[in-house]
């Protein structure tokens, strides 16, 4: 067993680092490489790494080109240069972790076009080990300003945003509450597949030109082979059959949520990207609140899918199994259910969902390496403690209360702390009811 | 390829301000998770409360450090108790969900925008270390032989550290040798059969959870004093690679935590030197020096599922102490 285990994981490794290779070998070609810095010889003692700041610079959204930045290291001496490209890009590689002063060469700025009143200039960005990513942000004035969506009735549309959110994390969490009502373990990788299918539907659009529809569509395939019927089959389904432990298993997904949510941060560097199709465009003008099309379609998209699971769920021999497993694997393996093909069904599925439910995330937000094991994770696993943990109607109505509470509590508290309510409510449940609202009490520790 | 550079830069490392932070954290974690079996993925946030406890008590309140220090400590007392008397009676798996859960709050608090007065945001805080300054007792510049050298500053935090280092590690020696710490592994074998002996489980998990939390307070005065405060460091991935470091060393074992610390750290520079050389000789064409610092992440993630998949029990430890069976 140990060989096998060890044979997959070189082969999964292998093929990563391949689509690794491929990857970067494209990207070589593309846009010209930022000035390296020069190498610091008296550096910080604390760690030697490349590391990379890098900044768009807009005024309002008018890119700005052609502006120097300079970049100061921890010493006073300056590490590099970079010059603001067509799109406003720019990135300056430095070598050690410390304190960065970056400056922005306010003579270079365009006419018209000045830093916005009280932006630090020079701005100070500080690499802490295990960063190897800075953002540097100016704000300009003087562009053409943001097409500004002033909805007449916050609330309304916070709850719109709330229902977009919630449905999208609802189809993100039956999987991570699926899996764990099969095998009983939590698994932290799970927000690895919203960022898996997110970016694979980037490389299809925007990397090999496919439509996003189509690419969606080849992403979810992707997503549910690789994410689902190969990490069951060589990681999972093994572990399983050795007895591995459920803390055991939470901890080996940790291992794995890190080694790929870097693999893409490797492969697809830091930045936010953005799928070509469906970009801008108007919104609909409904009186007290606007809509755009966009999103409403993500709505549409994720009840279908939400809906089709219910009834997967509740009308199929399949789906009727796979409760059976959920409530007591044991009787159901006594009752002739063959436990393992339901539990890998159970992850191609949830896997297919989760990579659907990146796509539509990142249609809106733009597609980020670690936007799904960082931020989306804890606010699924909100949800579905919310819901019940192992229950799928629990999951999609806990994701959507979850999606309520954020868009709602921004109203009342700054934004930058919207995600703190969810968090705090899944705490209190877990306190005062930790089997959920669906969920039965025999579930309880 | 620069050889001795390579192995000095590992060296320096291995014995470095960062190691002592994540051996500090580890050993925290060790009481928590080695010992008693409880399973907080919340460490992150005990480093945070003590660094912000400090950096905030000699910022906002204008205390000394030694006072500060004890700011920190309370701040995680009170985060154990606050975290502790809730949690404690959940399932290990529902544990770890809210004690992360509470650590990202914890960060998301103190970056908030509205808080930067206090917290300084996401800039995070710097220049509380004064007083820390004033007590180093060494002048040259650099200390150290070859190239293995450490500033003024940095050896100075090298040495207070690894003395903390040692006195936790004798603490937590003296700890388990005694019935409390009997008891405690008791509670990590099995809970009910502790209960059943008349002893209030609840409350030794309260103990474990408190002490551990302030040496990871003290893991975070460690990182406030030899860098600055800055709230995304501590993020959950900072408690992934304790749990990492851990685990490398050996749960439940004194010497787990040191050993672990030194061979993450000394690892990932060596990984980065050999990686960064190859890159330089162009034998690795496909990686630029930016990646290399990522890819030996992806390591650490691949050496984390190795490691609990081939040898949960680390380098040290004993198969049959690792609390990894669900209960």
């Amino acid at each position: 067993m140990r060989r096998i285990v060890m044979a997959v994981l070189t082969v999964v490794i292998g093929t990563l680092f391949g689509l690794l290779v491929s990857t970067t070998a494209q990207a070589d070609s593309g846009p010209p490489q930022a000035p390296a810095a020069v190498p610091a010889e008296s550096g910080s003692q604390v760690q030697a790494a490349s590391n990379r700041i890098s900044g768009t610079l807009k005024a309002g959204t008018t890119p700005v080109e052609g502006v120097k930045i300079t970049v100061k290291g921890p010493d006073g001496t300056e590490v590099g240069t970079a010059t603001t490209d067509a799109t406003g890009k720019w990135a300056v590689e430095v070598t050690d972790i410390g304190k960065y002063e970056v400056e922005i060469d306010v003579a270079t700025l365009p006419e018209g076009i000045a830093l916005a009143e009280g932006t630090q200039n020079p701005r100070t960005v500080e690499f802490a080990p295990g960063e190897t990513f800075k953002a540097a942000l100016f704000n300009l004035t003087g562009g053409e300003a943001a097409p500004t969506v002033s909805a007449k009735s916050p609330f309304l549309q916070a709850l719109i945003s709330g229902i977009r959110f919630g449905l999208i994390l609802a189809v993100a969490s039956i999987g991570l509450s699926m899996v764990f009502g099969t095998t009983g373990f939590s698994n932290f990788a799970h927000g690895e597949l919203l960022t898996l299918g997110a970016f694979a539907a980037y490389v299809l659009n925007v990397t090999l030109g496919i439509q996003l529809i189509l690419a969606t569509v080849i992403a979810l395939v992707l997503c549910g082979l690789i994410g689902g019927y190969a990490q069951d089959r060589l990681l999972w389904g093994p572990l399983r059959k050795r007895g591995t432990g459920v803390i055991a298993m939470m901890i080996i997904s940790i291992g794995l949520a890190l080694a790929v949510r870097y693999i893409f941060l490797v492969v697809f560097e830091g930045n936010t990207l953005n799928f070509r199709d469906y970009q801008g465009g108007r919104s609909w003008d409904l009186g007290p609140v606007t809509l755009a099309p966009k999103d409403l379609v993500i709505v549409i998209i994720a009840l279908v899918f939400l809906v089709a699971t219910v009834l997967v769920l509740n009308k199929t021999r399949m789906g009727k199994a796979t409760r059976a497993v959920s409530d007591n694997p044991a009787l159901a393996s006594a009752s002739g259910i063959d436990v393992d093909q339901v539990i890998r069904l159970v992850w191609i599925v949830g896997a297919v969902l989760a990579g659907l439910a990146g796509i539509l995330y990142s249609a809106r937000e733009g597609v980020k390496w670690d936007m799904g094991g960082s931020g989306l994770l804890l606010l699924m696993f909100a949800g579905v403690v919310l819901g019940g943990l192992g229950t799928t109607y629990g999951a999609i109505f806990g994701s959507l209360i979850v999606g309520l509470l954020i868009e709602l509590s921004a109203l009342v508290i700054p934004v930058s702390m919207k995600n703190v309510g969810a968090l705090a409510v899944m705490i209190i449940i877990l306190l005062v009811r930790p089997d959920g609202l669906f969920g039965r009490r025999e579930r309880i520790g | 390829m620069d050889i001795v550079s390579i192995l000095s830069n590992a060296v320096t490392q291995a014995v470095g301000p960062l190691a002592i932070v994540y051996c500090l954290a580890a050993i925290g974690l060790n009481l928590h998770f080695g010992y008693t079996g409880l399973l907080n993925f919340g460490q992150a946030g005990f480093a945070a409360i003590g660094a912000y406890g400090l950096g905030i008590a000699v910022k906002t309140l204008g205390l000394n450090l030694w006072l500060s220090l004890l700011v920190g400590i309370a701040a995680a007392v009170v985060l154990a108790l606050l975290l502790g008397i809730p949690t404690l009676r959940l399932r290990a798996d529902y544990l770890s969900i809210a004690t992360i859960a509470a650590a990202e709050i914890l960060r998301l608090v103190v970056r908030n925008s509205e808080l930067s007065k206090v917290t300084g945001g996401s800039n995070g805080l710097n220049g509380y270390g004064r007083d820390f300054d004033k007590l180093n007792p060494f002048n040259n510049a650099t200390y150290g032989f070859g190239q293995i050298t450490f500033s003024r500053a940095d050896f100075f935090i090298m040495i207070v550290g690894w003395i903390v280092v040692a006195i936790f590690s004798l603490l937590i020696w003296a700890l388990i040798r005694s019935p409390w710490g009997r008891t405690l592994k008791g509670i990590r074998e099995d809970e009910d059969a502790v209960r059943a002996l008349g002893k209030n489980v609840y409350a030794f998990k309260m103990q474990s959870l408190i002490i551990g939390g302030v040496i990871g307070a003290f893991a975070g005065f460690i990182f406030a004093l030899a860098t600055s405060i800055q709230p995304d460091n501590y993020g959950t991935e900072l408690t992934f690679f304790v749990y990492t470091v851990l685990l490398l060393g050996g749960a439940a074992r004194i010497f787990g935590p040191i050993l672990g610390a030194i061979i993450f750290w000394a690892a990932l520079s060596l990984t980065d030197g050999i990686l960064r050389g190859l890159v330089d000789e162009k034998i690795i064409t496909f990686l630029s020096t930016s990646q290399v610092g990522q890819v030996r992440y992806v390591l650490v993630g691949v050496a984390l599922m190795l490691l609990m998949i081939f040898r949960p029990q680390g380098i040290l430890g004993d198969k049959r102490e690792i609390a990894i069976t669900a209960r």
